[in-house]
């Protein structure tokens, strides 16, 4: 089965195209989703882009929660199908609730756009069960005003008591030092996972870490990862 | 007014307008022309809009050449490479970014955008060449350095705030620092796109009968003027006053203009597209009905406003951003008009083509101007006097001096604001959206992938303003020169040019002179270099008070990169690798960068430029380069061999042993800038196939050493480590901004 990624488009998302040469150049097929559209039939997996939906008028994400697609995806969520939010992606999702807490300012107020490591927290979500180890280190490239990840005692220590932070920051020997922390997110969050583990925000961009020619390759692992998850299992 | 007396001056010189030209509108109109009508031949009749100034200078520029597909004249120059048409454009935002950096710098980068989106073209790259005074703690510094360093970091953030969202990468570009900017900062913006060769648009409105469609922001009494009061107008103290002349930028509608103008371009809808720049409406409207030959009707009323009570002059001569006009052909108005409904971008259709050759607007029902729509961009062009400079500006500052150690003066070089990393900038830039970005920013030049093709373009812009105050044509020949050397160092084959000439006061005949010297100089460079010019943006009154900046032409250029060739990197890779200098030193320090940061002056004579050496050396490059012979490559530009070489450490993996030249004292071979010049690595194994090469070509090579451990050692000074002055070239700018 070809799977087929469904690419949310809100005005102001600016990396729906490269979410979709991404999938493409894995094998996927595609399919654009203008943020006014309901029907997500035929669509196995959900990407919310990078981007500024809307300007990031208001706060990050904060209108875009609001589109008419959104409770598609919230829907196309409950149903247990995979959702991935990039960079403005995830702000979308915090905002939506569909994830806890948020995204602040960059601890160093400046827009950082970098490669950065990320430590492989989980194994178990379809963004990270196909080829990955726990503690493996990728190297994939961040984007990003506003990435600071925010929640309040009790929700981190929920996410880390179920395992539903997917990927920290860290050296490139893994270790969550204060250098590697890019934007100053609590516990170097850079990846997070709602309860039922199909729905994964994170502030880097793995598809931009796909073809070799411009990023790196490490991207691939998880883009992979959620297309083989909906293959059904052999028997 | 110079008395102080309150005595009031005409409506058109408080416009802009001298008399000769204030009687020149009423022969056009036979009559006496109303506020509106005077206001918009103000506007049209700028420096800015009509290069009344440059024009008679310009036309002798090479602008043909295999690759070229529109010249000098429209939205933005186009070349075609490998079956896809390639947009590029220079814009300079200088005054406004001196006055409001933040949103000076970001309106910057929103036009130059929409010049090429306005070719139809999808824009893919920004680049950024920047100067400004000397900042705090950085040889030069004076009382001024506080605030460069506030302009400094507001450009770097208005560029950040409005190229990032919308999603186009700002892959690469130049910044650098003097005294001569302190008073008047440079901000010139180059947008690359790309179309299919039969998508290209030029801004005609053909057709009578066919509507004509506003799209995108509302129309505010925001930059009222700007092309006269400030782009074409010198600072004095009160250059805060000016700040209402600078518009706000929206990027969120800009990137909904972007995809509103591709996509009616992509679904047939248009017959005609121009962007709302400087002289806004009254611009786009006339300039597109005088190049297809038609006039305009515009009904002012339809124009969908930002505030109540707007006089029929304001909404003619707005520059609000993120606006463009298109002719649409009445059959299809309405589904141009859903499909910018669907994108959620305003569209309203404001007048129509006409056969009368006249731009006529009406207001409440009445005619409130009414002139011949090809006069407008028909100004005046003034043959002004000039000649060279009598006496030179003494340019001398407190600096370490000629007895700075060698080794001391390559660490500082290194760390100094004009050579250190500029890491700290480009950060703060999205260089990677749209996924085309193969290097840059950083290397020598950026190389992007060209949509659709196996194909890539490098890309660079250039600038040298101390060589240009020195000698303004020979200074304009080393620019184009360096942005030649930069492309041929990542293996590309330069074909095209646009550039941005930023001068002083045109009326004075000293910067005429400048500027007369350096088109003739670019002009030189770029015929024996086979780089036509595509197009280009003259910016003048580039001063305050009496000082003018150095003559700065920058150089946009770029360059094909052949599939499968892959650029070295700066960094050294291999240990033992053989470190080669292409081309010979001569001693050569006039108007370096030792000069300016170790000795604290700007004296020549300037490095000689052989342009066929160059052109040599280019052919050498990218042989070597195709055959992947390279390991690391770097030019020899500003800082020279010592430069280049701490930088290659800096950025490699791996020390260097290191013999110079013979015949030359230390100093002068380490910090000479000599042209046609680049340090390579190559693995033992194939130094004799580039000694075979150079020597059939006539390039003299130098074996200097050998890439090895920790340290930069060269002979005749004490070693340098590795990491030492990795710290002083990633450091440098950070410590500087503070």
């Amino acid at each position: 089965m070809r799977p087929t990624v469904g690419v949310v488009v809100f005005p102001g998302s600016n990396c729906d195209r490269d979410a979709n040469y991404s999938f493409e150049y894995l094998g996927a097929g595609t399919r654009f989703l203008w943020h006014t559209e309901t029907d997500l039939s035929g669509i196995d997996v959900i990407v919310l882009p990078g981007g500024f939906a809307y300007g990031d008028y208001l706060r990050t994400g904060a209108m875009a929660a609001y589109s008419p697609v959104m409770d598609s995806v919230r829907e196309f969520a409950a149903a247990g199908k995979p959702v991935i939010g990039i960079c403005n992606g995830f702000q979308v999702l915090c905002e939506a609730g569909l994830l806890p807490g948020a995204l602040r300012r960059n601890a160093g107020l400046r827009f950082r756009c970098m490669p950065v490591r990320l430590r492989v927290e989980t194994l178990d979500s379809p963004f990270t069960s196909g080829g990955m180890w726990p503690g493996q280190v990728l190297t994939i490239p961040i984007a990003h005003f506003d990435g600071s990840y925010y929640a309040d005692d009790e929700t981190l220590e929920e996410l880390l008591a179920e395992r539903r932070i997917a990927f920290r920051y860290c050296d490139q020997r893994g270790e969550l030092t204060p250098e590697s922390n890019p934007n100053g997110s609590r516990l170097h969050i850079a990846g997070i996972l709602n309860a039922e583990r199909n729905v994964l925000g994170m502030m880097p961009h793995p598809e931009r870490a796909v073809d070799p020619a411009v990023g790196g390759t490490d991207g691939r692992l998880l883009l992979a990862s959620v297309l083989y998850s909906l293959q059904p299992a052999e028997t | 007014m110079s008395d102080g007396t309150a005595t009031e001056q005409p409506l058109h010189r408080s416009l802009g307008l001298t008399d000769d030209e204030y009687q020149r509108i009423q022969d056009i109109l036979g009559r006496v022309p109303n506020h509106a009508e005077l206001a918009m031949y103000s506007v049209m009749w700028s420096e800015h809009c009509s290069y009344k100034s440059s024009r008679a200078h310009l036309k002798d520029l090479p602008s043909e050449g295999p690759h070229v597909l529109i010249g000098p004249g429209e939205g933005a120059g186009v070349i075609e490479v490998d079956g896809v048409a390639v947009a590029m454009r220079i814009e300079s935002h200088n005054h406004p970014s001196f006055v409001e950096p933040v949103q000076g710098a970001a309106t910057g980068i929103g036009g130059v955008v929409r010049d090429v989106v306005s070719m139809g073209a999808r824009p893919i790259a920004l680049l950024d060449s920047l100067r400004f005074g000397p900042l705090p703690g950085d040889t030069g510094a004076d009382q001024t350095a506080e605030r460069n360093r506030w302009l400094t970091g507001g450009v770097v953030s208005g560029i950040s705030f409005y190229g990032n969202c919308i999603g186009v990468p700002t892959v690469g570009g130049e910044v650098k620092f003097e005294r001569s900017y302190s008073g008047n900062p440079l901000v010139n913006v180059m947008c690359i796109g790309v179309a299919p060769v039969d998508g290209i648009m030029l801004a005609r409105a053909p057709g009578p009968g066919n509507a004509v469609l506003l799209l995108g922001s509302t129309t505010g009494r925001d930059g009222i003027g700007g092309v006269s009061v400030l782009a074409s107008a010198s600072f004095d103290e009160e250059a805060s006053t000016k700040r209402p002349s600078v518009q706000v930028g929206d990027p969120f509608t800009e990137k909904l203009l972007i995809e509103g103008s591709l996509s009616l371009i992509e679904k047939d809808l248009v017959v005609g597209i121009q962007d709302l720049g400087g002289a806004g409406l009254c611009c786009a409207t006339s300039e597109s009905a005088a190049k297809a030959g038609t006039g305009m009707a515009i009904d002012l009323d339809k124009v969908p406003l930002r505030e109540t009570g707007m006089e029929p002059f304001e909404i003619l001569t707005s520059e609000s951003q993120e606006r463009m006009l298109v002719v649409v052909e009445p059959p299809k108005v309405q589904a141009a008009l859903d499909e910018c409904d669907r994108l959620g971008l305003r569209a309203s259709v404001i007048g129509e083509v006409t056969d009368t050759g006249r731009l006529v607007c009406t207001k409440g029902g009445e005619v409130v101007a009414d002139v011949p729509a090809a006069s407008l961009g028909d100004g005046p062009l003034y043959h002004r006097p000039y000649s060279p400079p009598t006496a030179s500006r003494d340019l001398t500052t407190e600096a370490p001096g000629p007895d700075t150690p060698p080794e001391e003066a390559l660490k500082t070089l290194v760390a100094s604001a004009n050579l250190t990393s500029k890491r700290w900038v480009w950060e703060q830039y999205d260089y990677q959206v749209q996924l085309n970005t193969v290097a840059g920013p950083g290397p020598d030049a950026a190389i992007l992938r060209l949509p659709g093709t196996q194909t890539r373009i490098a890309v660079t812009v250039d600038g040298n303003g101390r060589y240009g105050q020195v000698d303004p044509r020979e200074g304009a020949r080393h620019s184009v020169a360096e942005a030649y050397r930069n492309l041929c160092t990542m293996g590309a084959e330069p074909v095209a040019v646009t550039n941005c000439m930023n001068f002083g006061n045109p009326e004075i005949p000293e910067v005429m002179w400048q500027f007369v010297e350096a088109v003739q100089g670019m002009g030189e460079a770029c015929r024996v270099l086979e780089t036509p010019i595509t197009g280009g943006n003259v910016s003048f009154y580039n001063q305050t008070l009496d000082e003018a900046i150095y003559p700065t032409p920058i150089i946009g250029m770029l360059g094909i990169v052949k599939a499968g060739t892959v650029a070295p990197p700066i960094g050294f890779r291999n240990e033992e690798d053989v470190v080669v200098l292409l081309g010979r030193t001569r001693d050569e320090l006039g108007a370096s960068e030792y000069q300016r940061t170790i000795l604290g002056k700007l004296e020549g004579p300037l490095p000689q430029l052989d342009l066929n050496a160059e052109a040599t050396l280019g052919w050498l490059l990218r042989e070597l380069i195709g055959r992947g012979l390279l390991t690391s490559a770097h030019d020899c530009s500003e800082g020279g061999v010592g430069v280049a070489l701490a930088e290659m450490v800096a950025l490699g993996r791996f020390g260097a042993e290191i013999k110079p030249e013979v015949g030359h004292d230390l100093v002068p071979w380490l910090f000479s800038e000599t042209t046609a010049r680049v340090v390579v690595a190559v693995a033992p194994g194939d130094l004799s196939e580039l000694r075979d090469l150079a020597k059939g070509i006539g390039t003299p090579i130098t074996e200097l050493g050998m890439v090895t451990g920790r340290l930069l050692s060269i002979r005749g000074m004490p070693d340098i480590r590795a990491l030492t002055l990795k710290e002083a070239y990633e450091q440098g700018f950070p410590r500087l901004m503070g």
